[in-house]
């Protein structure tokens, strides 16, 4: 009982630790990956002591990233606007960060390990009804966005929060229909199960990854997911050339700190998803509990232990490259019109997903895949 | 749940359910609503019923409280600066409270009712045995509940729809095209 308590405790901390991580990551990537997309050099006059020149070496960027901004953004004057409701003002970033943060302990990130003979799901909670887990706790990000706009008493801001509240709502019903038709695809909600039932193979060569089995519900997660987390090009809410930062206008240091970590969080946490639903979460391709099983017959045998290890590194592998990929979209798309967001959303998006659970539904009872 | 943990999460729940009358904000007692509501899902999900709270914050929480957002957005409501209301609402008004009190009170207080501990079989509020009863005893009214919900939606759609005018440009309705298109023709319109 202790033990798995403990685990449990170390799972959980870890998991959030992976995701700012990740977060932090995605910041850097956002600094000098821009630059390398745009040609330009990126931050680099940060140094300490000036060492990194004088061995050579060309300024990374990384102190710049993980002293400097967060120094500067934290010693400065924390300002609330006047005739702002204070108290709102203050509750609002941690409102949006939450439920990124309480997501994370959802995701397995490996499979059940054994070690002095405790099996140890790697999955912080194992919750049976995890989908719908899922979807309350994204259903909950909305009010630290709207709170954020509405109790910094400036219209921009209002603005910004009120285009987050109506583009997320949005965004959701799409995301759910996408993980509705998972869901049907693997018959549970339990999304280690749902990563366990895309182990194995077809054809004696294609992983049985969520991909495959459900491309278009990959592509309608993707473009909900990127929508959910409001980066470019759905990055209307806070809009510069138009809302000059939208619903965080009148945030400074910490707070406009903890709501930069929060889109970058889930940006991270969309990465997993994904990862999760559609790339086989720490599947390895032709990789068994005892071995690789090579298509053409050929056999590579691996301790149990290392199989399990390989998978959180085969995990890790894909939501980093997820992230990469999710912030050269970033760099590479223009801005969507407001009613082109609304139009995608309503008449591109939910009727694409609305027929995908019909199909879904067709081809499960039709196979007789479910009891 | 233990019963320390209920008592403490019921006072919460009163306490925060008391703030959305009390406060003057409406986005303050907005916000005490949504956390009275996420409290009692807690409860849902202590007591082994895990679908009917994570359902109650996704549908209650999640989406008809966005819902009184935009009301109260939209309605510019603003804090109230003292009490209001006219005396005979007042009158009223406190005649119902003591008289729900009242109500409370005798049945709480009645000597037959007893706390027993309802012993629930396993698997009881999961998602299973939820899926089971509804597509299997209650067929039919989950069903009908569902046209009823899609006659809703349809009949949404239908009156927020655009109606394409002779201008060729939409409008939700025909009059203001009509008023425009009178205007357009009006000498007094200097282009």
């Amino acid at each position: 009982m202790t033990v798995e308590l403990i685990a449990g405790a170390i799972k959980a901390i870890l998991m959030i630790l992976i995701g700012l991580n990740l977060a932090i990551f995605l910041l850097y990537f956002e600094r000098k990956g821009s630059a390398l997309i745009q040609d330009r050099i990126g931050s680099n006059r940060a140094t300490i002591t000036g060492l990194g020149k004088r061995l050579g070496m060309p300024n990374l960027g990384i102190i710049n990233t993980l002293i400097a901004d967060p120094v500067k953004l934290f010693t400065k004057e924390d300002f609330v606007p006047d005739g702002a409701d204070k108290f709102l003002h203050t509750l609002a970033p941690f409102l949006a960060l939450f439920p990124v943060m309480i997501t994370f302990v959802i995701i397995p990130f490996g499979d059940t390990i054994s070690i002095a003979g405790h099996k140890i799901d790697l999955q912080a909670t194992n919750l049976n009804a995890g989908a719908l887990y899922l979807l309350a706790t994204l259903g909950l990000g909305v009010y630290g966005v709207a709170i954020a706009g509405w109790a910094s008493n400036n219209r921009w801001a209002l603005l910004g929060g009120i285009r987050a509240t109506a583009q997320m709502i949005s965004y959701e019903l799409a995301m759910g229909l996408a993980i509705v038709s998972v869901i049907m695809t693997f018959g549970t909600l339990n999304l280690q199960e749902i990563v366990r039932g895309q182990g194995g193979v077809w054809f004696g060569f294609l992983p049985r990854w969520g991909i495959f089995t459900q491309p278009l519900a990959f592509i309608l997660f993707l473009v909900a997911g990127v929508a959910e987390s409001k980066r470019v090009p759905f990055d209307l809410p806070e809009s510069e050339s138009e809302l000059i930062l939208g619903y965080f206008t009148e945030y400074s240091g910490g707070k406009q700190a903890v709501f930069m970590l929060t889109d970058l969080a889930e940006q991270a946490l969309v990465a997993m998803l994904l990862t999760t639903f559609f790339l086989g979460g720490w599947q390895i391709p032709w990789l068994m509990r005892d071995g690789f099983h090579l298509p053409g017959g050929a056999f590579l045998a691996v301790p149990a232990l290392a199989v399990s290890l390989l998978g959180i590194v085969a995990f890790l592998v894909k939501v980093l490259a997820l992230c990469i990929f999710l912030g050269l979209v970033r760099w590479t798309l223009p801005r969507f019109r407001y009613d082109q967001l609304m139009r995608l959303g309503w008449k591109g998006l939910v009727p694409l997903g609305l027929f995908n659970v019909l199909v879904t539904a067709f081809v499960v009872v039709a196979t007789g895949s479910v009891q | 749940m233990p019963p320390f943990l209920y008592l403490f999460l019921g006072a919460l729940a009163i306490v925060s359910a008391l703030g959305v009358v009390i406060q003057r904000n409406p986005i303050h007692s907005l916000l005490s609503l949504i956390s009275t509501l996420m409290i009692i899902a807690i409860l849902f999900i202590g007591e082994d019923a895990v679908v009917v709270g994570f359902l109650q914050i996704i549908v209650y929480a999640g989406a008809i409280m966005v819902l009184f957002l935009f009301v109260i957005w939209l309605l510019n409501l603003q804090a109230e600066s003292g009490p209001t209301g006219h005396i005979v609402l007042k009158i009223f008004g406190s005649l119902a409270a003591a008289a729900l009190a009242t109500e409370l009170f005798l049945f709480l207080a009645a000597p037959h009712l007893q706390v027993k501990r309802f012993h629930e079989p396993a698997g009881y509020g999961s998602l299973e045995s939820l899926a089971g009863k509804l597509f299997t005893d209650y067929l039919v009214a989950f069903e009908v509940t569902s046209v009823l919900l899609l006659a809703a939606v349809v009949g949404a759609v239908a009156l927020a729809r655009r109606i394409p005018n002779a201008a060729g440009e939409g409008s939700s309705d025909p009059r203001a095209a009509g008023a425009i298109r009178a205007a357009e023709a009006s000498p007094r319109v200097q282009r």
